[in-house]
C-alpha cells in the first residue's frame, strides 16, 4: 500500500511537470500544426532564468522574469525561424525546429558551461500522509498545472482570441477571409507556449534543484508523447496525457530499476500509440483531403 | 542489345570516377611504402564512414521526404553486431577480410530487419509523426545496447572489438563507399526510384497514378537502414569499442546536417558535405577542446537553419533562383551551355504544388473567358501571408 501511494505520488508529480509541457506543445502543434522541437529548450532557458534571478532572493520576481524572457524568446523564434517557412514543406520547418533546440542547447551551454547549476528556488517541505512522505511542491507543481489548464480551457473556449486560435487551426485560409490576423495569432500561441515552458522549468527546478543545458530535450519530447497521447490539439487530453505518462514512468521505474529502460518502455508505448490510435484518446480525427 | 556509347550521360558518372582516382592514388600511395600516418588513416575511415552514412539518409530525407531521426539506430545496430562477428571470429580465422565481408553481411542485414521492423508500421504515419517514432527507435535500440550484459554486448561500458588486422581498412571502406554510391545512384533512377520521388513531391498523386505507395516507402527505409548497418560495422572495424551512447539523437542530427547542408535530393552534395564536416569536425577537434568543444554544436546548428530557411522560404524564391551554385556553375564552367545536364533528382518543392488547385484547373478547363477577370485563388495550403 505504501509502494503503491509512494508511486502514485511520485507519478502524479511527475505528470505534472509532463502535462505542464505537453499543455504548451499541444497548443503550438494545434494551431501552427508544427512540431515544435525547441520547446523542451525553452524550458531549460526559463530554468537558467530563474538560476541567474535568484541572486535576488526573490522567487517570484525571478519566476516572472523568466516567463517574461521566454514569451519573448518564443515569439522571437518564432519570428526569425519559423515565419520565414509559413506555407514551405512541413520538413523543413520541422528541420528548422530541431535546429533551434540544438542552438539553444549549445548556446547555453557556452554561457553556463557544462556543469550542472544548483538552485533552490523554494523548499516548501514535506508532508507525511498515511505514512508516505510526500512533497509539498509535488502537489504544489500538480495545482498550478490543473489551474492553467483550466484557465486555457476557459480562454480557448471563452474568449475571441480564444475562439480565433480554433478557427486558425481549424483553417487558415477561412479563418483569414474571416479577418482573422492568422499571423498574429500563431504568435500569441508561441508566446502562451513559452511562458507555459517557463513554468515547466520552474517545476523541474522545485522537483530537483539542479540545471544544465540537455535539461528540457528528452522531457520535451517525452512531452510530445503525452500530447500525442491525449490527443493532439486537445487541452485535458494533453493533462491526460501527462499524468498518464508520469505513472507509467514511475511503474516501469519501479519494476525495472534501471532508469535507461523506462525510456525504452516510454518510447515503445509511444510508437505503440501512434500506430493503434494516431489521435489520441481525446483527439479530434481528420480526413486528408486533396 | 548495342551499348551506344554516345548515348551514356558520362556527367552521370563523374562521381564515380573522383572517388575511384581518389581511392586509387590513395591506396597506391600507402601500398607503395608512401607514409600516411595513423591519424590520416582514421580520418579516411570516418570520412568514409560519414559518406555512407549520410548517403543512404539522404535517400530517405531528401528523396522519399520523410523526415528519420533514428539513423543512428540503425548503425549502432550494424555496429554492435559487426563488432560481435570481429570479436567471435578473431580467434579463429583472424579479424581481415573475411571477418568484415561475414561482419557486413550480418550486421547490415540485421539493421535491414530492423528497418523492416519498425518501417512496416511506422510508414503508415508520416511527417513529424514519423519523425517521433524513428527518433524514439533510436532511444530505444540505444537503451537496449546499453543494458546487455557484459558477456554479450559489454553493457553500458560498451562492446570491445578487435580492429581491423590490416593497416589499409580505408581501401575497403572505400569500395564500400562506391557500392552504397552506385546502389542509392541506381536504385533513384530507376522506375522504383521516380516513384519514391514521385512520391515526395505529391503523395496523392503519386496513389492516384497507381503507386504503392507503403511499398516504396518500405524498400527505401530498408535500403537506407542496411546502408547505416554497413556504416556501423565499418565503425566497428575501425574502432577499439563501440559504445552505444554514441549513437544517439545527436548523432542523428549530425548526419541529418550532412544531408541538409548537401542539398536534399542530392546525393553528390551528401557525399561533399559528409566529407567536409567530417574533416571540419577531425581538425576542430583538436583546436577547441574542453568547453569550447560546443562551438561545434553551434555551428551545426547555425548551418542547420540558415541552410533550411535560405532553401525553403517562400520570400526568397527569386532571390534563390538567381543566386545558386547551378546557375553560377553554368556561368563559370559551361559559360551559358544548355543547363539540361542538371539531373532531376532534386527536391522541387518550391515547383510543386502540395495540393492540386482544383478550382485553378476547372477555371482554366471550363471557363477560359473568365481568366482575364478576376480567377479565384484558393490558397488554403499557404495559411497567412505566403
Amino acid at each position: 500500500m505504501e509502494l503503491f501511494l509512494s508511486t502514485l505520488i511520485n507519478g502524479l508529480s511527475l505528470g505534472g511537470i509532463y502535462a505542464m509541457i505537453a499543455l504548451g506543445y499541444t497548443m503550438v502543434y494545434g494551431i501552427a500544426k508544427m512540431l515544435n522541437f525547441a520547446h523542451g529548450d525553452i524550458i531549460m532557458v526559463g530554468g537558467y532564468v530563474i538560476y541567474v534571478f535568484m541572486a535576488f532572493h526573490n522567487p517570484l520576481l525571478a519566476i516572472l522574469i523568466a516567463v517574461i524572457f521566454c514569451v519573448l524568446l518564443g515569439m522571437t523564434i518564432e519570428k526569425i525561424a519559423y515565419k520565414p517557412l509559413r506555407g514551405a514543406s512541413p520538413l523543413a520547418v520541422l528541420i528548422t525546429a530541431i535546429g533551434v533546440s540544438y542552438l539553444l542547447q549549445s548556446l547555453a551551454q557556452i554561457i553556463f558551461g557544462s556543469a550542472n547549476k544548483v538552485v533552490t528556488v523554494y523548499d516548501f517541505g514535506s508532508v507525511t500522509f498515511l505514512g508516505v512522505n510526500v512533497q509539498i511542491s509535488a502537489l504544489v507543481t500538480l495545482a498550478i498545472t490543473v489551474v492553467v489548464m483550466v484557465a486555457l480551457t476557459l480562454f480557448v473556449k471563452c474568449t475571441r482570441l480564444g475562439r480565433a486560435m480554433i478557427a486558425v487551426s481549424e483553417d487558415k485560409g477561412a479563418a483569414q477571409l474571416m479577418g482573422i490576423n492568422v499571423d498574429g495569432i500563431i504568435t500569441i500561441t508561441f508566446a502562451i507556449g513559452s511562458a507555459l515552458a517557463a513554468l515547466a522549468g520552474l517545476f523541474y527546478l522545485l522537483k530537483a534543484p539542479s540545471i544544465s543545458s540537455t535539461l528540457g530535450a528528452m522531457p520535451g519530447i517525452k512531452a510530445f508523447t503525452a500530447a500525442v497521447i491525449g490527443g493532439i490539439g486537445s487541452i485535458p487530453g494533453a493533462m491526460l496525457g501527462g499524468l498518464l505518462l508520469g505513472m507509467v514512468e514511475c511503474i516501469s521505474y519501479k519494476i525495472t530499476a534501471i532508469a535507461p529502460y523506462t525510456d525504452a518502455i516510454e518510447f515503445s508505448i509511444l510508437i505503440i500509440i501512434l500506430l493503434v490510435r494516431p489521435t489520441g484518446f481525446l483527439g479530434k480525427k481528420r480526413r486528408e483531403k486533396v | 542489345m548495342k551499348l551506344n556509347l554516345k548515348h551514356i550521360r558520362w556527367s552521370h558518372y563523374l562521381n564515380y570516377l573522383v572517388i575511384g582516382i581518389f581511392t586509387l592514388v590513395m591506396a597506391i600511395i600507402a601500398l607503395t611504402g608512401g607514409h600516411i600516418n595513423n591519424s590520416m588513416l582514421f580520418l579516411l575511415e570516418k570520412i568514409a564512414v560519414s559518406i555512407i552514412l549520410a548517403v543512404s539518409l539522404s535517400l530517405v530525407v531528401g528523396f522519399l521526404g520523410e523526415l528519420s531521426l533514428g539513423h543512428a539506430g540503425f548503425m549502432c545496430v550494424g555496429a554492435y553486431l559487426g563488432g560481435k562477428v570481429a570479436a567471435v571470429l578473431e580467434p579463429s580465422i583472424g579479424n581481415g577480410v573475411g571477418s568484415l565481408i561475414l561482419g557486413l553481411v550480418i550486421g547490415g542485414a540485421a539493421a535491414a530487419v530492423c528497418g523492416v521492423v519498425i518501417g512496416i508500421p511506422a510508414l503508415r504515419l508520416r511527417g513529424d509523426y514519423l519523425a517521433i517514432v524513428t527518433l524514439a527507435f533510436g532511444e530505444i535500440v540505444k537503451s537496449i545496447f546499453q543494458n546487455t550484459s557484459d558477456a554479450s554486448f559489454g553493457g553500458a561500458l560498451g562492446l570491445e572489438t578487435p580492429r581491423f588486422d590490416k593497416q589499409y581498412l580505408f581501401i575497403f571502406a572505400f569500395l564500400l563507399v562506391l557500392l552504397t554510391l552506385a546502389a542509392a545512384q541506381n536504385f533513384i533512377r530507376s522506375k522504383h526510384g521516380r516513384a519514391v520521388t514521385a512520391i515526395r513531391d505529391n503523395e496523392i498523386a503519386a496513389r492516384a497514378c497507381g503507386i504503392n505507395v507503403t511499398k516504396y516507402k518500405l524498400i527505401t527505409f530498408t535500403l537506407s537502414a542496411f546502408f547505416a548497418g554497413i556504416a556501423g560495422v565499418l565503425y566497428s572495424f575501425s574502432n577499439y569499442t563501440v559504445q552505444s551512447a554514441k549513437f544517439g539523437y545527436n548523432y542523428s542530427i549530425e548526419i541529418l546536417v550532412m544531408v541538409v547542408l548537401g542539398g536534399m535530393g542530392s546525393i553528390n552534395g551528401a557525399i561533399i558535405s559528409a566529407a567536409l564536416i567530417t574533416f571540419l569536425n577531425t581538425k576542430l577537434a583538436t583546436v577547441l577542446t574542453g568547453d569550447l568543444a560546443v562551438l561545434q554544436n553551434l555551428l551545426y546548428a547555425l548551418i542547420l537553419i540558415i541552410i533550411v530557411v535560405y532553401n525553403n522560404a517562400p520570400a526568397l524564391k527569386s532571390f534563390r533562383v538567381r543566386y545558386n551554385l547551378h546557375v553560377f556553375f553554368d556561368k563559370v564552367v559551361r559559360r551559358g551551355k544548355d543547363p539540361s545536364h542538371r539531373s532531376d533528382d532534386r527536391a522541387k518543392w518550391d515547383v510543386v504544388p502540395t495540393k492540386i488547385e482544383m478550382n485553378e484547373i476547372l477555371s482554366i478547363d471550363l471557363k477560359p473567358q473568365n481568366l482575364s477577370g478576376d480567377k479565384p485563388t484558393h490558397d488554403d495550403s499557404k495559411g497567412g501571408k505566403g
